[in-house]
């Protein structure tokens, strides 16, 4: 049984909130920099080439530098896993990422992107009404947390699409609404990135299913095999479309192809897509009960 | 084929240019955003600075304010372009401007004003902002400072680059060429293959 006071543990969140912010936005995880070199390697195509070449240049000079990757500070969203035995509730857990994230913008400082929809007011902190937004899971018998955040940028925000489909249409027609959202969006959510796709539950599911699969890092598959051969066939197809880096042409069209799955209504067929820029800024901590905060790059 | 060009400049070096060629700049260039140009075009109000001849960055800097009113770069990208399409016209027109850099492309409506009045468009890597960073060697001149960090910015140069001409002052485009190509291969046989 655990004695540290439920303040201490929400300061240790606010800390792991605020480093992960920045962390991520600097320093870019090994899966993906191995994808990025393994693309410029394979790319045949000479403006597709130098285009990655350029890229894999500036991940080095934001490490030498100590520099962001991309100017684009996102939006922060996490992903927290709760462990219904730790000490700290969500309600205070959800206090803390939010506090996180103002400090690191505010202390860093980081550029602030946050503003009210209407009236396009400005924050100034990164955070705002119901943002950051926080995905959760809850484990049962567990009592630690994890906490990954994701940096969402728009230019790849931007290039979302959902569309219900009926049951007729069957898989088929999601892979092709997975194509055509893909060439449609070109160069715009600055490929190759990860596509995360989102097929079943409900509309808002479907999305939220998409903006998970965007978070897990390159080279994992589903568990569901049906799902996971989703995944496959959509690599090779979107890759053979010759999109190309940053939309100007080339084999390399996308990194990754992430599918989630809900179960569904038996008249519903929905499919989301939400674009992860080749940027795919993540970084994770693990928090025990106690308050130990574990930095995982791998996560 | 590769170009160095240090801007401003005059129509004939950008005329020189063809899709798929890549450029580096040296030089001056000025950063603009969509704040930026909703004031020139849409509020009517006349640059602070001429553009003409100027290369016209996409951009919203990260910056900071030093104790003597100047501002020292601490990360500069670049932003989709497709947004602010509709200014490009009144910018090669009517200011003179010769190249609109950003990421993603124009779309498709301002290859004619490119065409008509010798502009061009150059694709930067999207995202490759650190690099960037580094090719900035200082910002000369902030003009609207209440549109922050959507001003009118002059920065000065050196390599900055790699940049692809993405559309040219011919009427060719790569991004158009890209999505005709990408069109063909899937109702030719990728559709096929679902």
């Amino acid at each position: 049984m655990s004695t540290i006071e439920s303040t201490d543990l929400a300061v240790a969140v606010e800390d792991a909130a605020a480093h992960l912010y920045v962390w991520a936005l600097k320093d870019i995880p090994q899966d993906l920099r191995d994808a990025l070199r393994d693309a410029m390697g394979r790319e045949t195509h000479k403006v597709g080439k130098r285009i990655l070449e350029t890229i894999n240049t500036n991940v080095s000079v934001a490490d030498e530098q100590g520099n962001l990757v991309c100017q684009d500070t996102g939006i922060a969203v996490f992903y927290a896993r709760v462990g219904e035995r730790f000490p700290l509730h969500p309600a205070q857990i959800e206090i803390a990422l939010r506090e996180g994230t103002r400090r690191a913008t505010l202390e860093h400082p980081l550029r602030s992107n946050t503003v009210h929809t209407l009236t396009r007011k400005a924050t100034g902190d990164n955070t705002g009404h119901r943002i950051p937004h926080i995905h959760w899971e809850f484990v049962p018998d567990w009592d630690g947390l994890d906490v990954k955040c994701v940096p969402k940028g728009s230019g790849s925000e931007n290039m979302s699409f959902l569309k219900m489909l009926v049951p007729a249409d069957g898989v088929k027609a999601i892979k092709r609404f997975v194509l055509d959202s893909i060439v449609g969006a070109g160069g715009k959510p600055c490929p190759p990135g990860i596509v995360g796709v989102g097929v079943g539950g409900s509309a808002d599911l479907a999305m939220h299913l998409a903006k998970e699969a965007i978070a897990r890092p390159v080279g994992t598959q589903n568990d569901d095999p049906d799902v996971a051969a989703l995944e496959t066939d959509l690599f090779a197809l979107l890759n053979d479309t010759g999109v190309g880096p940053m939309g100007l042409g080339g084999d390399t069209t996308v990194l990754a192809v992430h599918v989630e799955q809900a179960h569904t209504h038996i008249t519903l067929n929905p499919v989301a897509v939400n674009y992860q820029c080749w940027a795919a800024r993540r970084a994770s901590a693990h928090i025990s009960a106690a308050g130990a905060i574990e930095y995982d790059r791998e996560a | 084929m590769h170009h160095e060009i240090t801007f401003p400049t005059d129509e004939a070096a950008v005329r020189a240019l063809h899709a798929g060629d890549t450029v580096t700049i040296q030089g001056e260039i000025v950063g603009i955003r969509d704040a930026t140009q909703i004031r020139i075009f849409d509020h009517g109000q006349e640059p602070p600075f001429s553009l003409r001849g100027a290369a016209l960055l996409h951009t919203a800097p990260n910056v900071r304010k030093l104790a003597d009113g100047s501002y020292e770069p601490m990360c500069i990208g670049t932003t989709t372009s497709a947004r602010m399409s509709r200014f490009t016209e009144g910018l090669i027109r009517d200011h003179g401007a010769r190249a609109i850099m950003g990421k993603g492309g124009l779309l498709p409506e301002a290859l004619e004003p490119l065409r008509e009045h010798g502009g061009v468009y150059l694709a930067i890597v999207g995202g490759a902002a650190a690099l960037e960073t580094t090719q900035i060697e200082a910002i000369e001149q902030v003009e609207w400072e209440d549109l922050m960090p959507e001003c009118l910015w002059r920065f000065r140069v050196r390599d900055f680059g790699p940049l692809i001409v993405g559309m040219d002052s011919h009427g060719e485009s790569l991004y158009e060429n890209v999505q005709v190509e990408a069109r063909r291969r899937l109702d030719e046989s990728i559709y096929a293959r679902l």
